[in-house]
């Protein structure tokens, strides 16, 4: 995977997180007041840094055999759980994620928390909450770009993608001032779930020491196959539950 | 339990949700799928089926586990 297609897909997963991240901050933001807010997440960045600049040569420095059964293993824990979530939210066992509704509960909440301040941060509360905000979908991001940086030897072109996504983001937030609900984001989850489960897999398969039929070319199946399982998955939990609602009824 | 304690416990808790997240199943999964992705690949015989069958069926068991949890709840 190189050029376009690692853009792309590093572009689509950071974005989903730079929204959920956004989503949070703006919350904070408008309800608490920007100083603290603006601090949580100048410090989580801190962190962030620091957490790339431990990592990255360690990810580095590993053999490519080990880098792809340990980054292969984890895109599949980290992918499979975004298609269990996507595959329950589909199929209606699970509430949809609406970036309105976590706006306003975070609005809600935010209102509400009394104020203390604390070292140099006016309100500790503001803080704390965008620090973590930012820190976890972060964290996701980083994580992205440096397996698949690493495994395509083109965390240059991951990163720049990544920075993409976030710009566009933070753009698109600043001048909505508000929740970004017009962005698909359950499908987008479910199409990022895919990439991952797909990229995980034949990685970790070549880690192992297996042969993929065609080489790298075997992701062209790999991929639809993948997002077939899942949609095929979707459907038949979705008519179990209706099946399983008219016998309550 | 010592402050010490607790912070240690918390920030396991946080890399354990944020790697393994809702079903630790799924980890194990992946993990038996690599291992057994390798055994064979070490003999000599064609390996690369192993993994995608192993993650499609952990896959649909989460679910499907899952669903049924929310139906008895």
């Amino acid at each position: 995977m190189t050029g376009w297609p690692l853009a792309a897909a590093t572009f689509l997963a950071c974005g989903v997180e730079a929204v959920e991240a956004a989503t949070i901050v703006l919350a904070v933001g408008l309800t608490r007041g920007w100083s603290s807010a603006g601090r949580g997440v100048a410090a989580a960045l801190i962190v962030l840094v620091a957490v790339v600049a431990v990592l990255g040569p360690a990810v580095s420095a590993l053999p490519l055999g080990a880098l792809r059964i340990v980054v292969g293993g984890l895109l599949l824990v980290f992918g499979l759980g975004w298609l269990r979530k996507a595959i329950l939210r589909a199929a209606g066992y699970r509430a949809l994620h609406d970036e309105d509704q976590i706006y306003r509960r975070e609005t809600a909440s935010a209102l509400t928390a009394s104020s203390r301040s604390a070292f140099a941060v006016p309100d500790v509360y503001g803080f704390t909450i965008a620090f973590k905000g930012v820190l976890l979908e972060g964290l996701e991001v980083v994580f992205i770009v440096l397996t698949f940086g690493t495994n395509a030897h083109h965390v240059g072109i991951a990163s720049i993608a990544a920075l993409a996504a976030i710009g566009v983001v933070v753009a698109v937030a600043i001048a909505v001032r508000g929740p970004l609900t017009r962005v698909p984001e359950n499908t987008l989850k479910l199409l990022v779930g895919t990439m991952l489960t797909s990229f995980g897999t034949f990685w970790a398969g070549e880690g192992a020491g297996a042969h993929w039929p065609g080489a790298d070319a075997s992701l062209l199946w790999l991929t639809p196959a993948v997002l077939v399982v899942v949609l095929a998955a979707a459907g038949w939990l979705r008519a179990g539950r209706r099946s399983a609602l008219a016998t309550s009824r | 339990m010592s402050a010490l304690a607790t912070r240690a416990r918390a920030f396991a808790a946080f890399w354990w949700d944020f790697v393994v997240g809702d079903d630790w199943r799924i980890a194990v999964g992946v993990v038996i799928a690599i291992a057994a992705t390798a055994l064979l690949a070490h003999t000599g015989v064609p390996a690369w089926f192993v993994l995608p069958v192993i993650v499609v069926a952990v896959l649909a068991w989460s679910v499907r586990r899952a669903a049924r949890r929310a139906v008895d709840q």
